[in-house]
């Protein structure tokens, strides 16, 4: 389409990533562009605002090198990705090119990398529980098929291998449906990006794997592009070659700053903290292309990543994205200087889907009632610290006693676990039960008698 | 008065066009796939629409078409158990007519416009009616739907007709004009109604920490703000579902898709605790997804509350949940900045306190035209960022509304379900309701709630010592309030809306709790009189079989034989000494 389409010289501005485009014929919302330089070489971008005074033009890979007499096309189509069964097993860059030396892909379909809304009657309820093989995930906050459960983490902390264990391990039990790895790299340095290949390598997952990688020295503004075409990936394999796909993202931080840097450019009135004020709907429409369809076998569930700046998970970018999501795992500073791995603060961390995906048939029937228990129990001891820091152990109740040794085991036995340690559900369940055992029986409120005379580890020798 | 005009420019939702001069409000169609959408400014010879559709690939040139009338809701028979998205468009027939995904340039009526319903009439030819008088009935799954008078027409009853009819059809003629049962209402305008009624009536919910500590009147209006995760929507879904309105409206605002799938999958299955019939079919779901387009999700909450009003004008208690209204007020933002307009405070635009109570106002317990009384109760959701209550949103609601459920991150991350704080939280209608209270559930209820709040205040202060010096160094007396104000969170205020029994607790059976409670407290400090110790008193069976009993399916006994053991096991606790 671009041999007919008519070459415009009429750059009027080039601000950041923008570029004014002026007396153009009309030009459509959100229609790709190519924007050829006086040498020869080409630079993609995605028209953001259209009058028939002039276009404004996002360039993906900067714009660098553009120059007023630049030749500047409109392809009359909004950006498609095409996709292929084959992509499974490549790696591509943040504009979707092979750069694993391999061959091009050879489209079976050519999909609108915006995707479209799934019509929420059509949806599935989630409710597959995915054991992940972390007890703080599958015991406190289970994740389950079509959810959309990010990590919250901090520079420094080990959320990359939280992720990668989740990939590693997370299964259906019983099940041996087809599943497959969607990863995006928005924005990660090249060594995070190696670590991320070389367990994919390790672990064989790199066959069932498509990669997207924009890395820390790629144009910024391609990652306004590389989660799209992710998701768009992803969803093909999901609903058209049924498929279980996991989607991890990660760094949806270096997302929403490129986010911020067009608004910028575009001399938006901005929202909180210079974030462009449709942030919240631009990350609904990444996130919510999670989910399940009726009638149809694929699922799609996402991983994000987020670091949060200066660990403020009131920053707007986890905050709004706690919003959309279902829940978060949040990665805890402190336990992971106390040396307990993966640092996963089951306090502040939470699934919303869990209560659909647990239970009897699914888990166990005392799921809940434990996790409840344990949450309650760990949150009264971890109060605790704070008074014992003052006054000592010694002014404690005997019963405070107990929460607060609770606690201290909740996190050395539960949390603690290794990084190929694949724990069953039963597993972490039956852990929780020893922990609990610490603690008087007329102090498990949260769990129904008959639970603890069938589990409770007191009743189970007896019996 | 051109009718159609072309687009001069696009950027998002906001369309510009010109050549065209129509009203405010007026719905357009765009472009040459005919997307709809709205009229929100006139500047000159430039018209600003709002586009409800995704408007990728729309170019300047095209054609853009003026219908001539504002945004309008098809109210009639057939809205009960209803999905809609935020323009009233049925989800299942666009899943129908274009697959699982949401796709544009497919408009579909509110209504179904084939299916015939069975009209009884109940007034008379030659009766003198005016607008909001009833003609007749129509029974709408187990509810029975009043057709009303629509607006604009008045006059006598010259013909009214029996049978089954289409909603399009010619139901009667009155005063020279053609009624059918359907009638359209822009959903900007709140209805008329005769006069507004003071809330005296509590709008009962099942929840405990609700109906006893902070209640809402029929007619009333609350807001529940809070942190996420801390359990806004799964309190708006118990009030959904337990609340003694007879119809609900239920809108998620930019929700999240699995949630409404869950409230999709749900309520089909659960049932009315009073009829027995599937919750459902009194219910209408409005799902606008956050993905879904930002200026439908702007529309969505006036769609909800004009069927809301429509139900009202019947007679019904129709309660309104909105899910959440931050999400609104993000996309009058959105749309505002967008148009380029001066920001107010954080970027929201200058008239979201105006947009706010203008929504809020339309709630409230009325006297309708037709002599009956309907109620619309209104509880937003306020999901302040951060977690921050003076951002100005949730300031701007709390100005409004007169219920504050304060929801409270740290309970949760105890799992103190519902995590509503009862110390920062309040309901102004307390007073207004006591009276009902005392004539129908007991005469001490008042008293009762005012004493478990009292021994709750003083937890806190008393906690504040503890944090110092420790429990151990509090006279046994004071220990004793600590495990009753236990007592009144852990087997009162905690309620878990997922377990079969607990989800729902009767408001005598509500009464129940708090005099046992307080029952305990009296022998409670009778026996710490006597010197017996704090922890013999808590290690009591009594104490636990209460705080279980609420799980038990045979409840009620339970807490008859609670009533019965109790003074015994204090009496052998005098002994033992």
């Amino acid at each position: 389409m671009s041999i007919v389409s008519k070459e415009y010289r009429t750059i009027s501005q080039i601000a950041g990533p923008l570029v004014f485009v002026e007396k153009t014929e009309p030009v459509g919302y959100n229609e790709l562009a190519t924007v050829t330089m006086p040498d020869g070489t080409q630079k993609r971008g995605q028209v953001l605002d259209t009058s028939d005074k002039y276009v404004v033009i996002q360039v993906f890979e900067g714009t660098s090198g553009i120059e007023k007499a630049a030749g500047v096309r409109f392809l009359g189509e909004t950006m498609r990705m095409p996709v292929s069964q084959d992509m499974l097993g490549r790696i591509l860059n943040g504009a979707g090119d092979p750069i694993d030396g391999g061959p091009a892909i050879t489209p079976e379909d050519r999909l609108d990398i915006n995707g479209a809304a799934i019509n929420p009657w059509a949806r599935a309820e989630p409710k597959e529980f995915i054991q992940t093989g972390i007890s703080t995930i599958d015991g406190m906050n289970t994740l389950v098929r079509g959810q959309k459960l990010p990590i919250f983490s901090g520079s420094g902390l080990p959320h990359n291998d939280i992720a990668l264990q989740i990939a590693r391990q997370a299964k259906v039990r019983g099940s041996n449906e087809e599943f497959a790895v969607v990863f995006a790299a928005m924005g990660i340095t090249a060594e995070e990006a190696q670590y991320f290949m070389a367990d994919f390598e390790r672990t064989g997952a790199l066959k069932r794997a498509v990669v997207f990688m924009n890395l820390a020295d790629d144009p910024a503004i391609e990652r306004i592009i590389t989660p799209r075409l992710a998701l768009t990936t992803a969803e093909y394999l999901a609903f058209e070659l049924n498929m279980h796909v996991l989607v991890i993202l990660t760094d949806i931080t270096n997302y929403c700053e490129a986010l911020r840097q067009i608004g910028a450019a575009r001399e938006e009135v901005p929202g909180r903290r210079g974030y462009p004020g449709y942030m919240y709907t631009d990350l609904a429409s990444l996130y919510e292309r999670a989910g399940r369809i009726k009638g149809k076998s694929g699922s799609i569930t996402q991983i994000p990543i987020l670091t949060m700046p200066g660990d403020d998970i009131t920053h707007p970018i986890p905050d709004l994205t706690g919003y959309i999501t279902e829940g978060q795992i949040v990665a805890s500073r402190e336990l992971n200087r106390a040396g307990i791995s993966p640092p996963i603060n089951v306090g502040a961390s939470l699934s919303r889907l869990m209560n659909a995906g647990i239970g009897p048939g699914l888990t166990r029937e005392d799921h809940k009632a434990v996790s409840d228990q344990c949450y309650a129990a760990y949150a009264e001891g971890r109060d605790l610290r704070g008074l014992v820091a003052i006054v000592g152990k010694d002014a404690l109740s005997e019963r405070d006693r107990k929460f607060l040794e609770f606690a201290d085991a909740f996190e050395n036995r539960f949390v603690r676990q290794g990084s190929d340690e694949d724990r069953e559900i039963e597993t972490t369940l039956d852990i929780a039960w020893d922990l609990l055992a610490a603690i008087p029986e007329n102090q498990l409120s949260r769990i129904d008698r008959k639970y603890i005379e069938k589990y409770h580890p007191a009743h189970r020798k007896s019996a | 008065m051109a009718k159609q005009g072309e687009i001069h420019r696009v950027a998002g939702p906001v369309v510009t066009a010109v050549g065209i001069s129509p009203r405010m409000y007026d719905v357009m169609q765009v472009g040459q796939e005919g997307l709809m959408g709205e009229v929100i400014k006139i500047a000159g010879d430039k018209t600003v629409i709002q586009v409800y559709e995704e408007t990728s690939g729309l170019k300047p040139g095209e054609k853009v078409v003026d219908t001539g009338q504002p945004l309008v809701a098809e109210l009639g028979p057939g809205l009960l158990g209803s999905v809609y998205d935020g323009i009233q468009r049925p989800l299942p027939v666009l899943m129908s007519s274009m697959g699982n995904f949401i796709k544009r340039g497919v408009s579909a009526a509110g209504l179904d416009h084939k299916k015939k319903w069975a009209f009884e009439p109940t007034a008379k030819k030659g009766d003198e009616v005016s607008p909001g008088s009833i003609l007749g009935t129509v029974k709408e799954a187990y509810m029975v739907h009043k057709i009303m008078v629509p607006y604009g027409v008045s006059g006598k009853i010259e013909q009214l007709n029996d049978g089954s009819f289409t909603v399009d059809e010619t139901i009667g003629v009155i005063g020279g004009k053609n009624v059918k049962m359907m009638q359209n209402w822009p959903v900007r305008s709140g209805r008329p109604f005769g006069k507004k009624l003071l809330p005296d009536i509590p709008l009962l919910t099942g929840q405990r920490v609700l109906d006893t500590m902070f209640p809402i009147p029929k007619g009333g209006t609350g807001a529940i703000p809070g942190a996420f995760g801390t359990g806004k929507t799964v309190t708006q879904q118990q009030l959904a579902k337990w609340s003694d309105a007879e119809i609900v409206v239920y809108i998620g605002c930019g929700e999240r898709g699995n949630e409404m799938t869950e409230v999709l999958a749900t309520f089909p299955e659960l049932e009315d605790p009073k009829t027995g019939e599937p919750l459902m079919q009194r219910t209408v779901l409005i799902a606008n997804t956050s993905n879904m387009p930002v200026a439908a999700r702007e529309c969505s909450v006036y769609t909800g509350m004009t069927i809301a009003e429509y139900y009202r004008d019947m007679g019904y208690n129709v309660s309104l949940m909105a899910d959440s209204t931050s999400r609104w007020a993000e996309a009058m933002r959105e749309i505002s900045s967008r148009l380029e307009e001066m920001p107010g405070e954080e970027g929201y635009p200058a008239y979201l306190s105006a947009r706010l109570s203008e929504f809020y106002e339309r709630a409230g317990r009325v006297q309708n035209p037709n002599g009956t009384m309907g109620s619309v109760s209104v509880v937003g959701a306020v999901s302040p960022p951060g977690g921050d209550l003076s951002e100005p949103v949730t300031q701007n609601t709390l100005r409004i509304v007169r219920v504050f459920w304060a929801l409270d991150s740290k309970l949760r991350e105890r799992r103190h379900f519902p995590a509503i704080n009862w110390l920062t939280s309040y309901s102004l209608y307390t007073s207004n309701l006591d009276a009902w209270y005392r004539a129908n559930v007991a005469q001490d209820f008042p008293a009762l709630r005012n004493w478990a709040m009292e021994v709750l205040q003083k937890e806190s202060e008393l906690q504040e010592i503890v944090q110092l010096v420790g429990s151990d160094a509090l006279p046994d007396e004071q220990k004793m309030t600590l495990e009753i104000a236990r007592m009144i969170r852990e087997i009162f205020l905690q309620q878990n809306a997922y377990h079969k029994v607990d989800t729902y607790c009767p408001l005598n059976r509500q009464y129940t709790y708090m005099k046992l409670i307080k029952k305990f407290s009296e022998l409670a400090n009778k026996a710490v009189e006597n010197d017996v110790a704090v922890d013999a008193i808590v290690g009591l069976p009594v104490r636990n079989r209460l705080a279980k009993s609420k799980f038990e399916d045979t409840i009620d006994h339970e807490l008859e034989e609670i009533a019965k053991e109790m003074p015994i096991q204090f009496e052998t606790l005098g002994e033992k000494k």
